[in-house]
């Protein structure tokens, strides 16, 4: 039997500091999560140079929960797994810097990961991955269909033009007063109530796999302040539902279609929206009733936000394709997948 | 004792390998602005160029500041992870004092200067005393000009160090003849004398130790000002 492989991985690159100890490339040994939320709260959205300090504060506290809970000691650890990109450059540099010196200090082999890479690769904690596969990510930052044709080979097949859906959320919060991030609680709101103001659904009759959300978020924006000029109270509720279901319609509706495209027998949903209620029912609805083939693997809560476990799943994909880091290993802020 | 020095608070890029006060190699880059993609690299070299080993290492010693907020997290991100993960001593070391140790004249203030931008600068004010660099006047963020009447209130003469130029003129039209400048090697943060100034230093806690920005963020400015008597509370939490 072979020995068992064991990745210490970081993930900086918003406001979450993050390290995991994941063994085989499926099995979480620990990961440790400190989220910054509270702070930014505050501010009604990330600040890049709060998110930074955050992060050397919490930094050494929490690679050392995640080797005590794991149990191991240096000697064990196969490589070491970092974010690198994309994501806020300050808060990247962090994670790079620690896991980099962590790298030398041990002389551990350096793998970098792209976050998106480790928010499809999430699913890897629930079930054996299937290629061809297609994964929907959809969070704060991104929203993309990704196919993975082979392990670690990834192309982006549909991506926004304007907002990212979890942006377009945050946006819409803002108007109903509802403080950042304003995701869960329109996902409760829309659950009480009715879909009445029928929001446009962008290009979702087109062949085309690319998404829009701002002429939604403009017609969301219009109608609630229309009403405020007249002095006219809409139901919070039924705003929420109906801009949660144009969103949702979108991203199934593509999703389909890339689906018809290309076929696959799994589809990962991945990134922070993936949490969404409404998007998961819509999604596993529509599949069953027009690809019951095809397996939507949705990662449980805690794996669907960042978290440092996905980046050391990734890594492990990586480190079979002998994809290593030197020293010189920087933040890519824009980095993305190339456009199939 | 082998310590590891190193300065990344500004532009220029400084490392050094010192053992029990001897200078074993150091690296000054000043056009490199990428200090993320070479600190590491030079940390590598020098201490191999040493003939030693990272678990050779006993102290790390790092300028924390103030200067770029992105320079200073890189050096001391890399100085209190590396002190963690070797289980060794961490000391920090003021960029301003890091600077100061360049200038070595008794007779005079030693007024180490950053470029804040808008007519600020990070200074503070130093001096030798028995051989030993001496705190006068605290670090801080502060506008030139009033930096400049405190130095003139004190009636001695004083060298500035640091990034000068674009303030000499100001600086001579309120000071005239009492004050001086190093030259522009001089004007450079070295690594070696982070190491010498850590040498008298008490290792600090490393998991507590962060920059000294000297300044928040203008959010958080922005926030104190909206919210009078709100006490910080950690907004950090593990989920
Ligand atoms: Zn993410």
């Amino acid at each position: 039997m072979e020995k068992d492989e064991i990745i210490l991985a970081f993930e900086s690159s918003c406001d979450e500091t993050s390290v995991a100890v994941i063994k085989n490339g499926d099995v979480i040994m620990s990961n440790i999560i400190a989220t910054q939320i509270n702070s930014h709260k505050r501010f009604g959205g990330v600040v890049p140079e709060v998110a930074s300090r955050h992060h050397v504060e919490e930094i050494t506290i929490i690679i050392n929960d995640a080797l005590t809970e794991a149990g191991i000691s240096y000697g064990d650890i196969d490589a070491v797994a970092v974010t690198y990109g994309p994501g806020l450059v300050g808060s990247l540099l962090i994670g790079v810097t620690a896991a980099k010196t962590i790298a030398y200090a041990h002389n551990i082999p350096l793998i970098p990961v792209n976050h998106m890479a480790g928010h499809i690769y999430a699913a890897a904690f629930v079930d054996k991955l299937q290629y061809p596969l297609l994964a929907l990510m959809v969070s704060g930052g991104h929203t993309e269909l990704v196919m993975l044709t082979a392990p670690g080979e990834f192309s982006i097949i549909g991506e926004t033009r304007d907002d990212a859906a979890g942006e377009a959320y945050d946006k819409v919060g803002r108007v109903l007063g509802i403080t950042y991030p304003a995701g869960k609680e329109i996902d409760r709101l829309a659950h009480l109530g009715q879909d009445t103001f029928d929001f446009p659904r962008a290009m979702s009759d087109s062949d085309n796999l690319d998404f829009s959300f701002s002429g939604l978020k403009s017609a969301f924006i219009n109608t609630v302040h229309h009403a405020d000029q007249i002095n006219e109270k809409l139901s919070r509720e039924d705003l929420a539902a109906s801009f949660q279901a144009a969103v949702v319609d979108v991203l199934v509706e593509k999703t389909m279609h890339a689906l018809q495209q290309h076929p696959v027998k799994q589809l990962v949903v991945a990134g922070g929206v993936a949490a969404n209620q409404g998007l998961r029912e819509a999604l596993s609805a529509r599949l069953a009733t027009e690809m019951p083939n095809v397996q939507m693997i949705v990662p449980p809560l805690r794996l669907c936000g960042d978290n440092a476990a996905m980046v050391g799943a990734a890594a492990h994909i990586m480190r079979a394709k002998n994809i290593f880091a030197d020293e010189t290993l920087n933040a890519q802020p824009n980095l993305n997948f190339a456009r199939a | 004792m082998i310590t590891l020095a190193l300065d990344t608070s500004n532009k220029a890029m400084s490392v050094a390998v010192v053992q029990d006060g001897e200078l074993l190699a150091d690296t000054t880059l000043n056009k490199m602005r990428t200090h993320s993609e070479q600190l590491l690299p030079t940390i590598d070299r020098l201490v191999a160029l040493s003939g030693l080993q990272p678990s050779d290492i006993d102290r790390v010693a790092v300028a924390q500041g103030p200067g770029s907020y992105t320079g200073l997290r890189i050096g001391v991100t890399t100085a209190k992870t590396l002190a963690y993960t070797l289980n060794i001593e961490l000391v920090g070391v003021s960029s301003l004092a890091t600077l100061a140790a360049n200038v070595r004249s008794d007779a005079a203030i030693i007024v180490p200067l950053m470029d804040a931008r808008r007519g600020n600068v990070f200074a503070g004010m130093y001096q030798w005393v028995d051989g030993a660099l001496r705190n006068v006047a605290l670090d801080k963020h502060v506008a030139l000009d009033q930096l400049l009447e405190e130095v003139q209130a004190l009636g001695q003469p004083a060298i500035f160090v640091g990034a000068t130029e674009k303030m000499r003129l100001a600086i001579s039209a309120t000071l005239g003849g009492s004050a001086r400048f190093t030259d522009a090697l001089n004007s450079l943060p070295r690594a070696a004398r982070i190491a010498e100034l850590a040498s008298g230093m008490q290792p600090v806690d490393i998991d507590s130790f962060v920059p000294n920005y000297l300044r928040l963020t203008e959010a958080e400015v922005n926030w104190l000002h909206a919210h009078p008597g709100v006490k910080q509370t950690n907004y950090v939490e593990k989920v």
